[in-house]
């Protein structure tokens, strides 16, 4: 530390030069390509710090995926007693199961830390996230990702793929092109559900409970069928919280099982407009949330 | 507050990098007086304030807790909405166009760290050069020069969360450097710091103060900072700027006092030195207030000529006990 100041042979003497000019501020068509490009290096990031710990990886994977196959044994022991289940069989709400699951734990696994975004903003961190020239919501969205939240989406996966082989569908184009559709408008839906939770957070700080039940709790919802709840209940799943996208309206015209409410058919078709008017006022409440902590520093 | 104001008229930077004309910060703090009624307060955290500082200039910014020191920073960093006023770095509107902003400026809180807790130092700077693009070449040699002067060679490995918090401040300020920003905050770099971990960080600020590029505002508590870093200092008090200048000027209008705790052989009546007096006795111990302007090394020299002295120390006045003083005509009102 001493000879600090003086310039040592070998290396350039350059200490702490000015940053260079920095370049306007790039247009508005090239910030989602930024975003994603940040959200990728952060979740490459964690992937890599996880996978130093080989066994402790396939460990916490394998318990994640035995955690929710346990789950899946509950609808199966209900099918131990009788065969149909609001008129639907083992099969078709294994199809539900599968559809729902791969829809929240596609969500989890890209967003999954979205609910400890109250804790940051109570503790102050969010404030080290404010400062760096990435947004925010990719900071907090990629922040601890894990690979192992893979567990759950492929038990999900497991579960659809049985249900196929089983199921009697008469498949058209259509409904080869539903699938995936609704597959992924589901994961949407339940991505905007998790971002309104987090936007909340910025001004309640302890939403996160309130998160978890319409998140988990819609997926708990959802991986039965709609006949077994309340009019009411499948109303405001339907009008309210649009979890009936995410797979019971779609999902009618694959089983070919009555519509839950009666509506028209094109209902089954419409989870991609759905999950688009769900994201954007995601956005919005985002975009709200986040101003409203830095006009107040909470 | 007696400094020339840099104007360029155009908006422009000119020679101000951190420009902040008339802001403001009010907060609405509610306070419940009933089951459903609230009632509504506004506290002004900062009430207009005006500064310029220049490039390469090195400004410390202190002032009692709650005064609105962090409020500022959080301006500057664009974290903060400012209720009122204009702030501009580096040319940008901080609160506007943050993330553009924060390219340019570095950013170290004291309080908490901005590197990613469970990960080694090595990854999280890794993740700041391609968050922040930075050229590999320029990366690689500020890194080296971070590490070398900072120690962190051997922490390199180390996940954050194992750090002690000297280790970690050192992280983080490496961290808030390696994109070469030309603006650099550091609110309260020595806190809770040992003596050790002090002086390494102020030698470390020193060398970057000296290669003159990089403009830095301090906050602390610690009047070495300032002293040893800053040539300028400014003092925030309930939101206003109430001084801005050199510190020996602070000292100069707080009438702020040092005072030297002598030990002398055995117990004295109260010493009566030209220059200082005596506040206190204890024992053989007497306690000896001189101003803070004043050097100590004559009062010193005459202490141990006229009596038997054994041991001395000289206590620094605290920036709260100077500001205190400063402005107790003011708070009194």
């Amino acid at each position: 530390m001493a000879d600090a100041g003086v310039p040592r042979a070998g290396r350039p003497v350059r200490p702490f030069p000015p940053g260079e000019p920095v370049p306007p501020e790039e247009p508005a068509w090239r910030r989602p390509a930024d975003g994603l490009r940040a959200y990728g290096l952060i979740v490459g990031m964690w992937t890599r710090s996880a996978l130093a710990y080989r066994l402790s990886f396939v460990m916490m994977t394998f318990g994640n995926g035995a955690l929710t196959a346990l789950d899946f044994a509950a609808v199966a022991i209900i099918f131990g007693h009788t065969t149909r289940l609001g008129g639907f069989s083992l099969a078709q709400t294994a199809f539900l199961y599968g559809t729902s699951g791969m829809a929240i734990g596609l969500a989890d696994l890209l967003l999954g830390s979205m609910d400890g975004l109250g804790q940051r903003v109570r503790d102050g961190t969010l404030d080290a996230m404010l400062v760096r020239p990435v947004p925010v919501f990719v900071q907090v969205a990629a922040d601890r990702f894990a690979l192992r939240r893979l567990g759950r989406v492929s038990q999900a996966a497991l579960v659809l793929a049985w249900s196929l082989s089983r199921l009697d569908v008469a498949w058209t184009p259509g409904t080869v092109l539903l699938l995936p559709v609704m597959l992924v408008s589901g994961a949407a839906i339940f991505s905007a559900v998790f971002t309104l939770g987090a936007a909340f957070q910025f001004r309640f700080g302890d939403a996160s409970e309130v998160q978890n039940s319409f998140t988990y709790g819609g997926n708990a919802l959802t991986q039965y069928p709609p006949t077994v709840f309340a009019k009411e209940l499948v109303r405001g799943a339907t009008f309210v919280v649009p979890l009936a996208f995410v797979n019971w309206l779609p999902a009618t015209l694959i089983l070919g099982t009555p519509q839950p409410l009666g509506l028209p058919r094109w209902v089954d078709w419409v989870s991609p407009l759905v999950a688009a008017a769900v994201c954007a006022a995601a956005a919005v409440a985002w975009q709200a949330g986040l101003r409203s902590y830095r006009s107040t520093g909470s | 507050m007696g400094r020339t104001e840099v104007r360029d008229g155009t908006g422009g930077t000119g020679d101000a990098v951190i420009r902040l004309d008339g802001v403001c910060k009010v907060f609405d703090v509610y306070r419940r007086t009933g089951l459903l009624r609230r009632e509504r307060r506004e506290v002004r955290a900062v009430d207009g304030i005006s500064f310029e500082v220049a490039r390469g200039e090195t400004v410390g910014y202190i002032g009692p807790n709650g005064a609105g020191k962090s409020t500022t920073i959080k301006m500057l960093t664009g974290i903060l909405v400012p209720s009122g006023g204009s702030v501009r770095v580096a040319g940008i509107d901080p609160s506007r166009e943050r993330t553009r902003l924060a390219r340019r400026i570095g950013v170290v809180f004291g309080q908490r760290t901005t590197l990613w807790w469970d990960l080694p130092l090595r990854d999280s700077y890794d993740l700041v050069r391609r968050m922040y693009r930075v050229e590999p070449a320029r990366f690689r040699a500020n890194l080296d020069r971070c590490v070398d002067l900072l120690d962190l060679g051997p922490l390199l490995e180390v996940p954050v969360r194992q750090l002690s918090l000297g280790q970690r401040m050192r992280g983080d300020i490496a961290a808030a450097l390696l994109h070469d920003p030309e603006v650099l905050y550091l609110d309260e770099p020595t806190i809770g710091l040992d003596v050790i971990s002090k002086a390494k960080v102020r030698q470390f600020l020193a060398e970057v103060k000296a290669a003159g590029a990089t403009t830095v505002l301090l906050t602390t508590h610690d009047l070495t900072d300032i002293e040893q870093l800053c040539e300028r200092v400014m003092v925030i008090d309930h939101g206003r700027l109430v001084h801005d200048g050199d510190l020996a000027g602070l000292h100069a209008v707080g009438a702020s006092e040092r005072v030297l705790v002598v030990d002398f052989a055995r117990e004295l009546p109260a010493v009566d030195v030209p220059g200082a007096r005596t506040v206190r006795v204890e024992g053989p111990r007497q306690w000896l207030s001189f101003p803070a302007s004043a050097s100590a090394a004559p009062l010193v020299a005459e202490v141990a000529a006229r009596y038997p002295l054994v041991d001395l120390s000289v206590r620094e006045p605290a920036i709260e006990e100077v500001i205190a003083r400063l402005y107790g005509d003011r708070a009194s009102l």
